[in-house]
């Protein structure tokens, strides 16, 4: 609890007063069919001076873009309630809408955000709370009460409240390109830059605890990996070593670092205790091994080999060092990424000499393939294990998209200007 | 005041012009060393000059031929396979190396295809393999340091098979 209030006016406030160039903004390119119809109306304010933030524009924005709900447009409200006194069942019943969110913000230095949903067909309130926190922290209150409503209409863990990690790059000619490591809230608002060099920036990972991430930069013209702790703004690089130093990757229990190495001659997987620094190989091979993500038990560490020719995922046990190849569909697989249910494993498949993110089940070992773009990679699951961002071309740009774990919903996240690439989810955060 | 004898001047004139004949002997010899001396000094520079102008025209030759070979290998789609146009060029390289004792560094690069970690590892396979072959033809690894960019440093930005062909590299710097 403390930590996170701690994480979040760190973020709101403190050392990333860069504002970002590459602000991101979301196009929705596939939808459900027969989404929920949700009326979200317009919050009450009852601050000093106009509302900081249209949080009802909020909540419906997060609800669509899980391609479940279909907001409806104000303009066929036919009322607009802010307390449950003043709902009209009939209002929403002639339009079809199938639930009603209403809410009040009560204003000040900190806010508290008040809401209600209603079964507009059942004619009741199912769901009603509040959310508390700073002003400048509005935007992420909303989140929550988006989170509150997806889990209660669909069962599953909301993941709205949570942030994206990734990378901006501003390709110039008449100088050397800008890297700059950005974070954002996860629809692409409130994006700060937290570290920024004319050098390659790539790799950039969150620990479980959200609060430190880790990423590999070139700022020593070679690459190293760094620990950059968003709280205290503490960067601190945690290698040095000849060849590559690349692709880490926190343990579940964030003590540990899994990165790529290439000092005893190969690039293999080895971890890093963080406490004592002590570091252990864990895989022995002459071809390519790299990208390592872990299992969510923490007990196995999956990652990118070629060991047979061309790239493929396998797995390695820690304690045994027993390894096991998991991909056997398409020529080319790689950068896997295993969601918290220890079964959905997500890569990046060539076929047909187009890249795209495919999706495996560990348990049955079926395999598909979710995106039909053609250079997509990097791809990171939301803690909820509902979506996946990744990042891909659009014309001549680099982009992020997403995709939903079942393939339905897709939307982009360009940026402004510029390419991004990269993304990487966030775990679920604390309360603000 | 004691009085010089005849005989004693006498001497005295004897000895002096004697001195001054012997005197006039050494010096003749001594010029004729001299100049052999210096004769054989200029030779030696004129030989220096000359080895050093061969040197020269030697490394300008190699400078050239590195010059026409160019920095930059390239490679197949991932591949690390050097094959003959590229020995030329490390060939060219290697003779220059041979002749100095600069150091050297090999960054290698992959195209956007595939993920970006993996292209890494690609990429330092690439300058490894560059490495290998110029160790294996008598540069010592001490004097080669490697870097791999991966795909984060495109020579030619766009997409498409002939920006790919010019971004699977290893540049000699």
């Amino acid at each position: 609890m403390m930590r996170s209030r701690r994480l979040f006016l760190c973020l709101l406030l403190s050392t990333f007063t860069s504002l970002a160039q590459a602000q991101l903004t979301i196009e929705i390119t596939r939808g459900r069919d027969n989404p929920t119809s949700i009326a979200v109306v317009p919050f009450a304010w009852s601050g000093w001076g106009a509302a900081p933030e249209d949080v009802a524009q909020i909540i419906g924005a997060d609800l669509e873009r899980s391609g479940q709900f279909s907001p409806v447009a104000r303009s066929d409200m036919l009322s607009l309630p802010t307390r449950a006194s003043d709902v009209f069942y009939r209002d929403w019943r002639a339009t079809n809408v199938e639930y009603l969110l209403i809410g009040r913000v009560v204003g000040g230095s900190s806010v508290t955000l008040e809401y209600e949903l209603f079964d507009v067909q059942r004619q009741q309130s199912v769901l009603q709370g509040s959310k508390a926190g700073t002003a400048q922290n509005l935007r992420m209150l909303a989140h929550r009460v988006s989170d509150a409503v997806y889990e209660k209409l669909t069962g599953v863990r909301g993941a709205y409240a949570t942030r994206i990690l990734y990378v901006a790059v501003t390709q110039r000619y008449d100088a050397p390109s800008t890297y700059q490591l950005t974070v954002a809230d996860a629809d692409g608002a409130r994006a700060e830059v937290v570290y920024e060099s004319n050098e390659p920036v790539l790799s950039p990972t969150w620990a479980p605890d959200g609060e430190r991430i880790a990423y590999v930069s070139f700022e020593t013209t070679r690459p190293a990996v760094f620990i950059h702790n968003l709280t205290t703004g503490i960067r601190e690089q945690v290698t040095n070593f000849p060849g590559l130093n690349g692709a880490p990757a926190f343990s579940p229990d964030g003590n540990s670092l899994a990165l790529t190495l290439s000092k005893d001659g190969s690039p293999d997987i080895y971890v890093i205790d963080l406490p004592s620094r002590a570091v252990r190989r864990i895989t022995r091979h002459y071809a390519i091994d790299t990208e390592p993500t872990w299992m969510p038990d923490g007990r196995s560490i999956v990652f990118t080999s070629d060991r047979g020719g061309r790239p493929q995922i396998y797995r390695v046990d820690i304690a045994s060092g027993k390894t096991e190849r998991l991909t056997f569909d398409g020529p080319w697989n790689a950068r896997a990424s295993v969601a918290a249910d220890g079964r959905t494993m997500v890569m990046v498949q060539q076929k047909d000499d187009r890249f795209h993110i495919a999706v495996q089940d560990l348990l049955r070992g079926n395999v598909e393939i979710l995106t039909s773009t053609t250079l997509d990679e990097s791809p990171s699951v939301a803690p909820n294990g509902s979506m996946l961002l990744y990042a891909t071309k659009y014309g001549d740009r680099g982009i992020l998209a997403a995709v939903s774990v079942d393939g339905g919903v897709q939307f982009r996240l360009p940026a402004r200007e510029g390419d991004v690439r990269e993304p990487s989810w966030s775990p679920y955060l604390g309360n603000p | 005041m004691k009085q010089v004898t005849v005989a004693e001047k006498a001497l005295s004139v004897i000895f002096a012009i004697l001195l001054m004949a012997g005197c006039a002997s050494t010096d003749t010899s001594e010029e004729d060393a001299a100049m052999a001396e210096k004769e054989a000094k200029e030779a030696m520079m004129a030989e220096e000059e000359a080895r050093k102008a061969e040197t020269m025209r030697k490394m300008k030759m190699l400078e050239d031929a590195v010059a026409s070979a160019g920095n930059v290998v390239y490679f197949d789609f991932d591949k690390s396979t050097l094959n003959a146009a590229t020995r030329r060029v490390l060939d060219a390289h290697i003779a220059l190396l041979k002749s100095n004792s600069d150091t050297v560094r090999l960054e290698g690069h992959a195209d956007e295809r595939g993920t970006r970690e993996y292209n890494m590892a690609l990429g330092e396979r690439r300058a490894k393999a560059v490495l290998d072959y110029m160790a294996v033809n008598g540069i010592g690894r001490g004097r080669v340091e490697t870097v791999s960019y991966g795909e984060e440093r495109p020579a030619v930005s766009g997409t498409g098979a002939a920006a790919w062909s010019k971004n699977r590299r290893v540049e000699i710097k």
